[in-house]
């Protein structure tokens, strides 16, 4: 359920004074937002200048890089080729998103463990592709971890490491779901 | 990149939708997945006044057999194609083709009316459509009409779709016993629009005679290349090292291909006829009962 | 039970997990288009749609109308404030925006400042320009040519032809051709490529109007040598400048250089009185910013006939685009481009260089890679295998026959360079037994037989890095040296801060492993801090390989100085005489009564409660670490590839590296930088490329067309290690960062020649596109026998 709406105030650091705006609705992490926004407004830059959420990147403007990976209903997409607008009454994830009670996801704690980053920029993006991959296959092949993050660059890591991180994190929930105390 | 300004709106009818359309008298776009207008707006080279976004349409997304069609709904997303195990038993040809479109991400929201209206010779799934003799369902001020996939291909980004049009549906007929059907495509790096494309699709008789074939092809010219002649000198043919031979010759001097950082036009050409060929070979083994 | 060694936590040597991860993997990292400032304006940029031409009017009007819009910047602007130019790092100047001319494809051309990002973009589309087209020269051999037009009118010299330089023994060289039995040549290029870090660049500048105080946030590499140019370029007084180069997403070189953006946010925040944000768009970065390599090489080699390399001789063509901008701090204006003999003793060497001016940016910075060393190793590892071509014999044979001992080092090159250590035999033979040369040939010739097309490279680099010694570089001047500050606090916790500026490599980790060992506190209690110019003692910055070889080298320096003034604490506490305490595993102990000790972090709170008489509080040092020569990390990378012999299509099946950096401090981080630089040496082996077309019109400009790896078709690296640690380094080590990008591509170059073997293919240049193999297959038809 969505927690009451939160209003915010209009995208002032987005839109110029006059041009018409939409009323949006949208569960971000849980949190139920209300904003007006110009209806051009890229879904990602209503996360990083509206609600402050920088943790999702923009790497590139032909939509090839992923760096603005979100989950939108539970899938992951390209923020930057989203409007806003698009998503009202959606529910969207981001990287802030991940860590629950203070604790780090599994794919979070791989990510460090496996030295699955070095400069961080992709990491974001690239984690939320890899959740989504997990939570539809935990067990997932080198082939298949590598297939499911194409379209998520990284100039620094080399992939290697990633893939590592993704394979690890798989195993993490395998264990946590099966230890007990964990869920079913 | 910042896209220009423009009015936007949500239709939850197709009619509403098409009244929209109407309304801005063809300075409207249809959004569907975005993934490929988005990028055209944020580089400014599309400046549409209003978007018409059919997302909010209910029952356009779905997949089904029914009425002799394997009908597919417009926003169905791309990637749905390849969840799909309907799909890939009987029509593997789109499993084939919609993993090799763009990405996982950009699967998860485009379309497959986007992919098919968009016109770019760099799309997948026109050529597979027209390998497999669909019809185009519209929805225009006039009401619903009917596109075979092989009279909708124009120009480069020009299609017979009237601005003041939707595509409703795709309507593939129903795969048959011994069809076989298949996607090939290189590319420079994954992901990547084709350097070429080639779809097969056959039906071949009990002796392995082929009864019907469609051939199509990606990237090796101004809009999606039907391999008509190609296609036409298999229908009757058991298929031999000749045949394919004289496919591939066939399929290459149809191709139109332009000289980019893809490759030079006699690659793009030769390579036309060398995934033409595997295509066949794919789909044939297919047809014959394998994978 | 074996004597267990003395370790610290986190020292050298460990796989410690990285301290700077727990903030990026929360989204926590804090980039520079991530900062907010109160009344922050934006500003975009509007870009000549020509390579060249002359502008004839600017109209503005409607762009200042956008709502929002504040201000537009233009080239007459900056030319009353004198700042429509700005030099360069080798003595060259640099348009921030053209008063009459444009000079290349997307430059900048006015600036727009809105209140918000969308209004600025808005703005920057509403600028009108018109242009008069003039004659455009992409090509520098044309350029060079006599009766090209002149891109520069602005020079004395009536000419494209920048610098001509040359070095070595041109007459001996010479004579030593003409004497050798075998000689080989090769046309080589190597395109322009550029660095695409995921973070693009960009900045945030604030001018304090009441202090006069000027600050600035932004993506580089080196903030203190940008402290200094701003100063001496702008005139403020330098200790009203900060620079802030906060967290960064990857700089490869990229990051070094100012661009016009930086120098028009700042003057659009002086203008207005408010802080100003520029970030760059992808496309802008990739068409705009300063690029790597665009060498035209022409390289011979001459032996003996046996093998035994005698003589090098290359020429050279340098595309430096539109104005000598490269990110080169040595005294040689082709960089380290004569460590072109390689891994071999050549006992004659002649390079010789000439530089052009075209119609396209600037040239000539890293694509993760010290100046010009990947020109260097790419040519002299593909002319090893040309020559073992031509003699028949296996191309590890060669190598193996003719590297430089192990007992010759310290080595001196026939180009001048002292290479510190190396061991190259052992690293060939490791990666040859990783991935079993012998079997691979096998297999190859069972392929070959049934026609099948696989390839097996090798590269065997030697590197030189860490620049670097300050009779050889220098940034205007400023010598090469780099900075550690070392203070610790009563508690025995450590505040650490350096001149060199982390962009992924994890310094907060590696810097904290280095004064873990050398002071014996554990890297958890170790803060170290980078970026700040207000705070980090003066440096040069992280590129080339640099921050361990110097940054690195002052820790440990800084670190012994506390050790040396903790002695005399310790003596103290122990009630015994300075000279009879040592540091000996890990504290101070009196000498022959090893349990008779104090901890660094006793020794730290006496410091501050209880130091001796005649010795200062406090405990803390700092040190300017000048190298006193470059390091030379080396290795051989052995690479196997698959054609498709219908597609041309290249795999790469398998990539064994081995690398020598001499003392690795943290293992798990060196790999991660030798998988990531492997990537940049097969990203322009087999993928990136930048062209420009007659007209000057870019492609590759973004990244639709400008192919940075994904996962998919990165191979799956294996790596290996052979220690041979710096003699002259204080930790024995040398630069890692980069070697991997530097020795990669000719590995998979040679590796597809060699595939082609029996095409009678000698070489192929990169990007190594599948119609390139498609067009050799087809034109030869079949095997030559
Ligand atoms: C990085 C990247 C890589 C890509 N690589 C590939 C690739 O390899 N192969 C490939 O095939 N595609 C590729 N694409 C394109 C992608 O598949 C797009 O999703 C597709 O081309 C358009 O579908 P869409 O739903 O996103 O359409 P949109 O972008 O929403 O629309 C595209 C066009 O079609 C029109 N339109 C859409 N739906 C309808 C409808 N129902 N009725 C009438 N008009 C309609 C729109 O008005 C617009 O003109 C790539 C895209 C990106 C961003
Ligand atoms: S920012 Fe690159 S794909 Fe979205
Ligand atoms: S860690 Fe730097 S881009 Fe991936």
């Amino acid at each position: 359920m969505a927690t009451s709406a939160r209003p915010v105030a209009p995208a002032a650091s987005l839109t110029s004074a006059g041009g018409p705006t939409s009323r949006i609705q949208v569960t971000v992490n849980g949190r139920s937002v209300v904003a007006e926004v110009e209806p051009r407004t890229l879904l990602v830059h209503f996360l990083r200048e509206v609600l402050g959420l920088t943790g999702t990147h923009i790497g590139c403007d032909t939509s090839h890089c992923g760096a603005c990976t979100v989950h939108l209903d539970g899938k992951p997409v390209k923020s930057c080729t989203v409007l806003a607008v698009q998503v009202s009454g959606r529910e969207v994830r981001t990287v802030e998103g991940l860590e629950v009670d203070g604790k780090l996801s599994p794919v979070q704690e791989a990510f460090v463990e496996a030295h699955g980053l070095q400069c961080g920029f992709c990491t974001p993006g690239m984690m939320m592709t890899a959740t989504a991959l997990l939570a539809r296959n935990p067990n997932p092949t080198d082939a298949e971890t590598r297939d499911a993050i194409r379209g998520n660059l990284c100039r620094c890591t080399g992939y290697v490491n990633i893939v590592k991180a993704i394979q690890l994190a798989g195993k993490k929930m395998q264990s946590a779901s099966s230890a007990p105390g964990g869920k079913p | 990149m910042i896209p220009p300004q423009f009015e936007y709106y949500a239709p939850s009818s197709v009619d509403e939708a098409v009244a929209l359309l109407r309304r801005f008298d063809g300075e409207a776009k249809v959004l569907a997945g975005g993934h490929s207008l988005i990028p055209l707006m944020k580089l400014r080279l599309a400046e549409p006044k209003a978007l018409v976004d059919i997302n909010r349409i209910p029952n356009l997304a779905y997949l089904r057999e029914e009425d002799g069609y394997l009908r597919i709904g417009a926003t169905t997303r791309t990637g749905d194609l390849l969840d799909s195990a309907l799909l890939r038993k009987s029509y593997p040809i789109l499993t084939d083709a919609a993993q090799e479109i763009a990405d996982p991400l950009v699967r998860n929201l485009g379309t497959v009316g986007g992919n098919v209206c968009h016109g770019d010779p760099g799309n997948d799934l026109p050529a597979c459509i027209l390998a497999l003799g669909a019809v185009l369902a519209v929805t225009g001020p006039t009401g619903p009409r009917e596109i075979p996939a092989a009279e909708f291909y124009r120009d480069t980004f020009v299609t017979a779709l009237e601005p003041t049009e939707i595509l409703t549906e795709v309507r593939i007929p129903k795969a048959r016993s011994h069809q076989g059907n298949a996607y090939q495509k290189i590319e420079k790096r994954v992901g990547d629009f084709a350097i070429a494309g080639a779809a097969a699709n056959l039906v071949v008789d009990g002796a392995g005679r082929i009864e019907t074939a469609g051939l199509a092809l990606t990237g090796v010219g101004p809009t999606v290349v039907p391999a008509t002649a190609a296609a036409a000198a298999l229908v009757g043919e058991v298929l031999s090292e000749t045949h394919l031979a004289n496919a591939a010759r066939l399929a290459e001097a149809a191709t139109d291909p332009s000289g980019d950082l893809r490759g030079p036009v006699a690659y793009k050409r030769a390579m036309a006829g060398v995934l033409v060929r595997r295509a066949l070979e794919r789909a044939l083994a297919r047809a014959k009962g394998g994978s | 039970m074996s004597a267990q060694v003395p370790s610290v936590k986190g020292g050298i040597g460990q796989s410690i997990l990285r301290k700077e991860d727990g903030r990026f993997v929360r989204g926590k990292g804090s980039y520079i288009d991530d900062f907010k400032l109160p009344g922050m304006l934006y500003l975009d940029i509007a870009r000549s749609p020509y390579a060249h031409a002359k502008i004839t009017a600017i109209r503005t009007d409607k762009a200042l109308k956008v709502p929002g819009v504040l201000a537009v910047i233009t080239g007459k602007d900056l030319e009353a404030a004198g700042l429509a130019w700005m030099p360069t790092l080798m003595s060259d100047k640099q348009m921030v925006l053209p008063t009459d001319t444009v000079m290349y494809q997307a430059q900048e051309v006015v600036g727009v400042v809105a209140d918000s990002r969308y209004a600025a973009a808005d703005g920057a589309a509403a600028v009108e320009v018109d242009y008069e087209p003039l004659p455009v020269v992409t090509d520098p051999f044309k350029a060079i040519a006599p009766g090209a037009p002149v891109i520069r009118t602005d020079r004395k010299e009536a000419s494209n032809h920048i610098w001509h330089w040359e070095t070595g023994d041109r007459a001996g060289t010479d004579r030593a051709f003409a004497a050798a039995p075998v000689s080989v040549a090769q046309d080589l290029y190597i395109p322009r490529i550029h660095v695409s870090s995921m973070e693009t660049c960009g900045c945030i500048a604030q001018m304090d109007p009441v202090s006069g105080r000027f600050t600035i946030w932004m993506t580089t590499q080196a903030p203190h040598a940008i402290r200094t140019v701003f100063a001496l370029v702008t005139g403020l007084p330098e200790q009203n400048i900060r620079v802030i180069s906060p967290d960064i997403g990857g700089g490869f070189g990229g990051k070094v250089p100012v661009y016009p953006g930086y120098v028009l946010a700042s003057v659009a925040s002086i203008k207005t009185g408010r802080p100003v944000k520029w970030i760059e768009d992808r496309s802008e970065n990739l068409q705009a910013d300063s690029f790597a390599r665009d060498y035209h090489i022409h390289a011979e080699v001459a032996a003996e006939r046996d093998g035994t390399v005698t003589a090098l001789r290359v020429k050279t063509l340098a595309d430096h685009g539109y104005t000598d901008a490269a990110a080169n701090p040595s005294k040689f204006p082709a960089g380290l481009f004569h460590i072109i003999t390689g891994s071999y003793p050549f006992a004659q060497a002649f390079v010789e260089v000439d530089a052009a001016y075209t119609n396209k940016p600037p040239g000539g910075i890293a694509y993760r890679c010290s100046f010009r060393v990947t020109e260097a190793v790419y040519t002299i590892e593909r002319m090893m295998d040309i020559l073992a071509h031509r003699l028949r014999v296996d191309p590890a044979e060669l190598r193996l026959k003719n590297f430089i001992p192990p007992e010759a080092f310290p080595y001196r090159s026939a180009l001048g360079w002292t290479y510190d250590s190396g061991n190259y035999g052992a690293a060939l033979a490791k990666a040859m037994e990783i991935i079993d040369y012998a079997g691979l040939r096998r297999e190859q010739a069972e392929k070959r037989r049934k026609g099948e097309l696989m390839g097996i490279g090798i590269s065997s680099f030697t590197e030189i890095v860490g620049a670097g010694p300050s009779a050889t570089f220098d940034i205007l001047g400023i010598k090469m040296f780099d900075s550690a500050e070392v203070r610790i606090h009563p508690t025995g916790k450590v505040l650490a801060r350096f001149g060199t500026k982390s962009q992924g490599q994890g310094h907060e980790t590696t810097y904290a492993q280095i004064l873990a060992e050398e002071l014996g506190i554990p890297a958890d209690d170790i803060r170290v801090e980078e970026g700040d110019t207000d705070t980090a003692p003066y440096g040069l910055g992280t590129y080339a390989s640099r921050s361990t070889p110097t940054a690195g080298a002052a820790a440990a320096i800084a670190a012994r100085k506390i050790r040396e003034k903790g002695r005399r604490i310790a003596a103290h506490l122990l009630e015994v005489s300075p000279d009879d305490v040592e540091w000996k595993d890990f504290a101070f102990r009196v000498k022959g009564v090893p349990t008779k000790s104090k901890t660094m972090q006793e020794v730290a709170f006496a410091a501050y409660t209880n130091h001796p008489p005649g010795v200062e509080a406090g405990l803390e040092a700092v040190d300017y670490y000048d190298p006193p020569n470059m390091t030379y990390p080396f290795g051989s990378y052995i690479c196997v590839v698959d054609i498709d012999k219908e597609t041309g299509q290249v795999k790469v099946r398998r990539f064994v590296a081995v690398d020598d950096c001499g003392t690795i401090i943290n293992p798990m981080i060196v790999d991660g930088q030798i998988h990531g630089g492997l990537t940049m040496g097969f990203a322009p082996a087999l993928l990136e490329e930048i062209q420009y077309d007659e007209n000057g019109n870019i492609h590759g400009g973004s990244f639709m067309d400008y192919l940075v790896p994904t996962a998919v078709e990165t191979p799956n690296w294996e790596t290996a290690k052979t220690v041979t640690p710096s003699p002259h380094h204080p930790l024995g080590a040398k630069g890692v960062g980069e070697s991997a990008t530097v020795g990669a591509p000719p590995a998979i170059v040679n590796a597809v020649v060699d595939a082609l073997q029996p095409y009678g293919v000698e070489h192929i240049d990169i990007p190594i596109h599948p119609w390139k193999v498609w067009q050799i297959l087809h034109a030869k038809g079949a095997p030559t026998p």
